[in-house]
């Protein structure tokens, strides 16, 4: 890593802590509602049974560190390339095109990683879910996280790259909501045999990977997805966005 | 002399985003080379390629065909190693809107590795000389048009780059703003430092620039000194009548043979004299006028200006 990039990491995170009670509350209160009422409420009116909460802890994490991590790249880059042009600024740094869109993706990480480190212990804490995690869970934790805040950035790069600024909103609707829903965070991949055409379609949806790896990483006793298939998807995905990503990315940059 | 920038044979042609579009050739084969310490200008109207050019120079656009070197570098092979000799003020207002003026020039020295001690004293000594100080610790949103023009020259400054390009610094400023610009870009200079300045007014190329190129459509029309360049002009003097009616070749015949006019062009309702001198030519051309019944309704007498030159090339008015 250059020094340029490090001096690009380091206003980034001057600027991400500026505003960190922003942040908070984007990342902190759409789970805290979430494990509120399903974790909480639900139970307690005995509409779901206990062990639902179990299910639903890893998709509440996965949700909110892949939303963070591509919201972290996607909307500041969709305003700069489209209205302030403040990008222009940091592409007249002394390092390489792809190097400031790499920084872009390894903030999203970061901002990820924080996300995650915010909601697990409140999900937890919130729903009573019991955790064993040993040392090997704690490395699976690590590396889905990190896979899958990686699978996030560079797909928030793509979005903000492919999609017209005016358009962003309409992207974000009508992209997010079917990932979301399809996206096996209200429920485990496995069980979805029952309906085997809708088992395999949603396997096109990268969401559905981060999510079974969190699934495999907290609750190894709950269905979930085969390893090989959840990091060969995270990173397959992580793979093909990056490198669209930065190739999108070179085109807005450079005219 | 050492070559801070040169040109070969530069284009860039935009290809046509929908089928029914048009190419745009947006630089047309432009030549040009400014030696270490010259004050430069690229003079020209809106859409000329005054900032295509900059922006193939400063790594921002691919040019499509020929050559541009910043000390040596090819900018399209060596763009990083380019970026570290350049310092870019663009047009359009791409400050850091999350930072205050003063994080602004300190990340940006960061960014180009300037250690933190040396950064904060350069930081310090620009906002002072760039009268900033007092709003230096604020974001720059609602800073006034002529402070974030400073800013961004403090900011270009920060790395202490080779070369300067500064595009259209003055478009939009105040008179005032605009006089104070000229101050600290003549102080620059005289400290030695190379700028290539791009501009749509004419007093400003001439004041400021050493040599000026005039650029319209995509092509370099004439390159020299701004004295040279209106002194090209021919006769240098311009006359402008407008004319109700009358206005024939025969007129325009009579016109070229009065002493001291050199050509004289036609066109509608409006005939240009260019002339050597003007003393007397005046009153000459509306005799003239009166004998053969054309209808002058306003005449204009111009000094030699650069304006006068890119009419006498283009055959219309930087402004229009």
């Amino acid at each position: 890593m250059t020094a340029t990039m490090l001096a690009l990491l380091h206003r980034d995170l001057r600027v991400a802590r500026r505003e960190l009670q922003y942040f908070l509350l984007r990342v902190g209160l759409q789970p805290l509602l979430f494990t509120f009422i399903f974790g909480f409420v639900m139970p307690r009116l005995g509409i779901i049974q206990r062990g639902y909460t179990e299910m639903l802890l890893p998709g509440i994490l996965g949700l909110s560190m892949t939303l963070s991590s591509m919201q972290a790249v996607a909307l500041p880059l969709v305003i700069d390339f489209g209205w302030t042009k403040e990008i222009e600024d940091r592409l007249l740094a002394p390092i390489s095109i792809s190097g400031v869109a790499i920084e872009k993706i390894l903030v999203g990480i970061l901002q990820a990683m924080i996300a995650g480190l915010v909601v697990l212990p409140l999900a937890w804490l919130l729903m009573g879910v019991h955790l064993s995690l040993g040392l090997v869970e704690i490395i699976q934790l690590l590396v889905v996280a990190i896979l899958s805040s990686w699978l996030f950035a560079a797909f928030g790069m793509v979005v903000a790259t492919i999609v017209e600024p005016q358009q962003i909103g309409l992207v974000f609707n009508v992209l997010l909501a079917p990932m979301i829903f399809f996206g096996c965070a209200y429920y485990p991949w496995a069980t979805l045999h029952v309906i085997p055409w809708f088992q395999r379609a949603v396997l096109l949806n990268p969401l559905v990977y981060a999510n079974e790896g969190f699934r495999l990483a907290l609750t190894p006793q709950m269905p979930h997805m085969s390893p090989w298939l959840v990091y060969g998807g995270l990173l397959g995905f992580s793979l093909l966005f990056t490198w669209l990503g930065l190739r999108k990315f070179a085109g807005r940059a450079v005219d | 002399m050492e070559t801070a920038i040169a040109v070969e044979n530069l284009k860039k042609t935009y290809q046509p985003k929908t089928r029914k579009g048009v190419e745009v050739k947006a630089v047309d084969d432009i030549s040009f080379a400014v030696p270490r310490g010259e004050f430069f200008g690229l003079l020209g109207p809106n859409g000329a390629g005054k900032t295509t050019t900059i922006g193939v120079l400063t790594t921002r656009v691919m040019p499509t065909g020929g050559t541009a070197r910043i000390e040596g570098l090819d900018v399209a092979r060596n763009p990083v190693a380019v970026k570290r000799r350049i310092g870019v003020v663009p047009q359009v207002n791409n400050l850091d809107r999350s930072l205050t003026a003063r994080e602004i020039l300190l990340f940006h020295a960061e960014y180009f590795g300037v250690a933190k001690h040396a950064r904060e004293a350069q930081a310090q000594q620009l906002l002072e000389r760039f009268e900033l100080t007092e709003r230096a610790d604020e974001k720059v949103i609602g800073f006034s048009g002529g402070m974030v023009q400073r800013l961004k020259i403090a900011r270009a400054l920060m790395h202490n780059p080779a070369i300067l390009f500064l595009d259209e610094p003055t478009t939009g400023l105040d008179p005032q703003s605009r006089h104070a610009m000229w101050d600290l870009l003549s102080e620059l200079h005289a400290k030695g430092q190379t700028i290539l300045l791009t501009t749509h007014y004419m007093e400003e190329a001439d004041l400021l620039c050493e040599r000026a190129a005039i650029i319209d459509h995509g092509k370099l029309l004439a390159l020299d000194s701004p004295a040279q360049l209106k002194r090209s002009v021919p006769g240098g003097y311009l006359i402008e009548l407008m004319a109700r009616s009358g206005l024939n070749d025969s007129f325009a015949n009579a016109l070229r043979a009065l002493p001291g006019v050199v050509d004289v062009k036609q066109e509608q309702e409006r005939v240009r004299i260019y002339a050597d001198r003007a003393e007397g030519l005046l009153a000459n051309a509306m005799r003239l006028a009166s004998e053969q019944g054309v209808m002058v309704t306003d005449a204009h007498v111009a000094e030699p200006s650069l304006e006068n030159l890119f009419l006498h090339l283009t055959g219309r008015s930087l402004r229009e």
